[in-house]
């Protein structure tokens, strides 16, 4: 067996406009995707990452290039002869049947004997915990419950690679929490590759060994939850992905990966790391995350620094997040509240000068031009 | 008396039904009781009706004389109208889902813009009155007609001598006639139902490994049940009493039921006959329909929470 789950080799896919103007939804995309890997596509609507699934799963075929799994090229082969199992965003679940007749349609439609049906159906809905609502009908059921018939109906074939596009984007926010830690530990207890599309970060991030973050049809960045957090290869990836400030400026100098900027709007140099082979001269953007910054009463000893003036102060329970005024650009910053107190000199307030503090290895320095 | 009026709901209801109960109690319930009392009375010597009460109509119907029940007396003309209205009435609804549900099937998988012209063509033919198109058929299908004229001219152009085929006056010919009468009363209710369905659906039994055939076999057709349901409804019922398709393109070969009650009416001067018989005609629908109804329902939707 092959290392790779899915491989999209330089895959594009071409659509009309109702307008008649061709638009690539995929454009030149190439992933490879492991097997047993928790692999999310995230992007904003129109990416291309749901046109990528149905690629993989064979509700369209590539324009041009190669969907690729478990070795085996794809071609054009139609989706019931592909080892590879879908759960849809509305669930697509048959009304006219009992959730049994549903998980059990997969397996009746690869003729298994009828003993074996009964004894595997039963397995995946124990597993989605639905045991014992086998003649239910799936309007007799709840939103959370109707996902899991479809996870059951999904994963009772034991696909190689199972694919879920945005499936928990109907449920409220406490069930889909609960479900994505549900998800994760099925998919360690199954060892099936799964391929996730969401448009939710953080959603991606808790759940993914590996994220491909897409824009208008090609992929920017792949990596761990971790690389695409804290290293961000552009500015779009850094902005889509959790909260940034960005500041432009000019590079002053470079040392393998560090590189000092000077930044026009708080009229200082600032030093951070950058890992695209930046030149002096060169105008880039910094990206420091709010959470990075640090806000003291006082100068901090021994770390560079700058004024500030609190502007705007909004208390959010875990975390209190400040808009500083800080020479002509406004900078986001996030308090973590560590201390519990109701003492109100213990959070900045509106108008309170206030030093911002960041280190290097917080301040990552962007490419400034970038087609997204 | 309006304060009243918005607080008490049942009497709201009341009001928001007067005006049909009025009119259905008016020109259905009350003719409907006529005709009964009538179909118990005896025909006058003037073509009136002397009021009675004698089973003699529907004795006659079941082909028994008046006073005389012996075998000797029977005669099964009246069963055989009966027996042949039930049999073309399932004919025709079984030749018309055949039909309409390949094409209903087509117009909702057309694009979304299309189906509406598509539909819009379905019913063009709804625009010129029915006893009028029915006369067209009968401009093609008889011995002269557009059809044998064809034909005639191929065989000779081929030199062969050519006997115009008898087409008009046969069963077949009111088979065609009411298929083609009813056909946009199934494609409507089937298409809506096809058009329902959620595409994804489709997907899904092909993700699942199901085919093409299988797909249709095991999701379509079970989620379009209900249209084909309602579409039987709407073209069995009016089927089983239509006399005008009949009457024109059936001539005196094809005597339905419905044209049995009509000339009891207008030649025969017996309404007391012609209102056991639609008596007897509204019994055998109700009876069909009741069983049927039983087994598949009104052809409510299955409902998508």
């Amino acid at each position: 067996m092959s290392e790779l789950a899915v491989e999209l080799r330089d895959v594009v896919k071409t659509f009309q406009t109702p307008e008649g103007t061709p638009v690539n939804a995929v454009d030149h995309v190439d992933l490879q995707i492991q097997n047993g890997e928790f692999f999310s596509m995230l992007g904003s609507s129109g990416c291309g990452k749901t046109t990528s699934l149905r690629m993989i799963a064979g509700f369209e075929w590539p324009t041009s290039g190669e969907v690729v799994i478990a070795g085996q090229p794809q071609g054009h082969k139609p989706p019931f002869q592909r080892p590879v199992n879908t759960v849809f965003q509305n669930y697509a679940l048959f009304q006219h049947m009992t959730v049994f007749d549903n998980v059990a349609f997969g397996l009746q439609m690869a003729k298994r004997p009828g003993d074996e049906i009964t004894r595997r159906v039963g397995e995946a809905l124990e597993m989605v915990k639905l045991g014992g609502l086998d003649k239910r009908y799936p309007r007799q059921l709840s939103g959370g419950q109707q996902q899991r018939v479809a996870l059951a109906r999904a994963l009772v074939n034991r696909p190689q690679v199972l694919l879920l596009d945005e499936p928990l984007g109907a449920l409220d926010q406490k069930l889909r929490k609960e479900m994505q830690v549900e998800l994760k530990l099925l998919q360690k207890e199954v060892g099936i590759t799964f391929i996730f599309v969401t448009h939710d970060q953080e959603e991606a991030l808790s759940m993914s060994d590996r994220i491909a973050v897409m824009s208008l049809g090609k992929v920017l960045q792949i990596g761990s939850p971790v690389e695409i957090y804290e290293r961000p290869n552009c500015r779009f990836v850094a902005d889509f992905i959790g909260e940034t400030n960005f500041l432009e400026g000019q590079v002053r100098a470079v040392e393998a990966e560090k590189v000092v900027v000077f930044v026009p709007a708080l009229d200082a140099e600032l030093a951070g790391v950058g890992y695209q082979g930046f030149h002096n001269g060169q105008r880039v953007s910094l990206s420091v995350r709010p959470e990075k910054i640090h806000l003291t009463e006082q100068p901090p000893d021994g770390q560079k620094s700058f004024p500030v003036r609190v502007t705007q102060v909004s208390y959010i329970g875990s975390d209190t997040r400040v808009l500083v005024q800080a020479g002509k650009t406004t900078l986001k910053v996030a308090e973590q509240n560590k201390i519990s107190t109701l003492d109100p000199d213990a959070y900045f307030q509106n108008g309170e000068q206030a030093f911002a503090s960041l280190t290097p290895e917080n301040t990552l320095v962007l490419p400034l031009d970038e087609v997204p | 008396m309006l304060q009243q009026l918005r607080e008490n709901k049942s009497l709201q209801g009341a009001l928001l039904i007067l005006p049909t109960m009025v009119f259905m109690a008016g020109l259905l319930i009350i003719p409907l009781a006529l005709t009964l009392v009538i179909s118990f009375g005896q025909r006058g010597p003037d073509g009136g009706v002397i009021f009675t009460f004698s089973l003699d109509n529907y004795i006659r119907l079941i082909g028994f004389q008046p006073g005389c029940l012996q075998p000797s007396c029977f005669d099964s003309l009246y069963l055989q109208i009966l027996w042949r209205s039930l049999t073309l009435a399932f004919q025709t609804t079984v030749l018309v889902i055949l039909l309409a549900y390949p094409l209903s099937y087509f117009i909702a998988r057309a694009p979304r813009k299309r189906r509406t012209t598509l539909l819009f063509l379905v019913l063009v033919p709804l625009w010129t009155n029915f006893v009028i198109r029915v006369y067209a058929w009968m401009m093609i299908l008889r011995t002269q007609g557009v059809i044998n004229g064809v034909l005639g001219w191929f065989a000779g152009l081929l030199g062969l001598t050519f006997t115009p085929l008898e087409m008009l006056y046969t069963p077949g010919a009111v088979l065609v006639g009411m298929v083609y009468e009813f056909l946009p009363f199934m494609i409507l209710p089937i298409y809506t139902s096809l058009e329902k369905i959620d595409p994804s659906l489709y997907e899904a039994a092909a993700d699942l490994g199901a085919n093409s055939l299988r797909t249709f076999l095991r999701v379509t057709l079970p989620l379009s049940l209900p249209g084909m349901v309602a579409g039987t409804i709407l073209v069995f019922i009016p089927v089983m009493g239509m006399f005008v398709v009949s009457d024109l393109l059936g001539g005196r070969q094809v005597i339905l039921v419905g044209n049995l009650i009509q000339r009891q009416f207008l030649d025969a001067r017996d309404p007391t006959f012609g209102s056991a018989a639609s008596l007897i005609l509204m019994a055998m629908t109700l009876v069909v329909t009741y069983f049927y109804t039983r087994k598949f329902g009104f052809g409510e939707e299955i409902v998508t929470a």
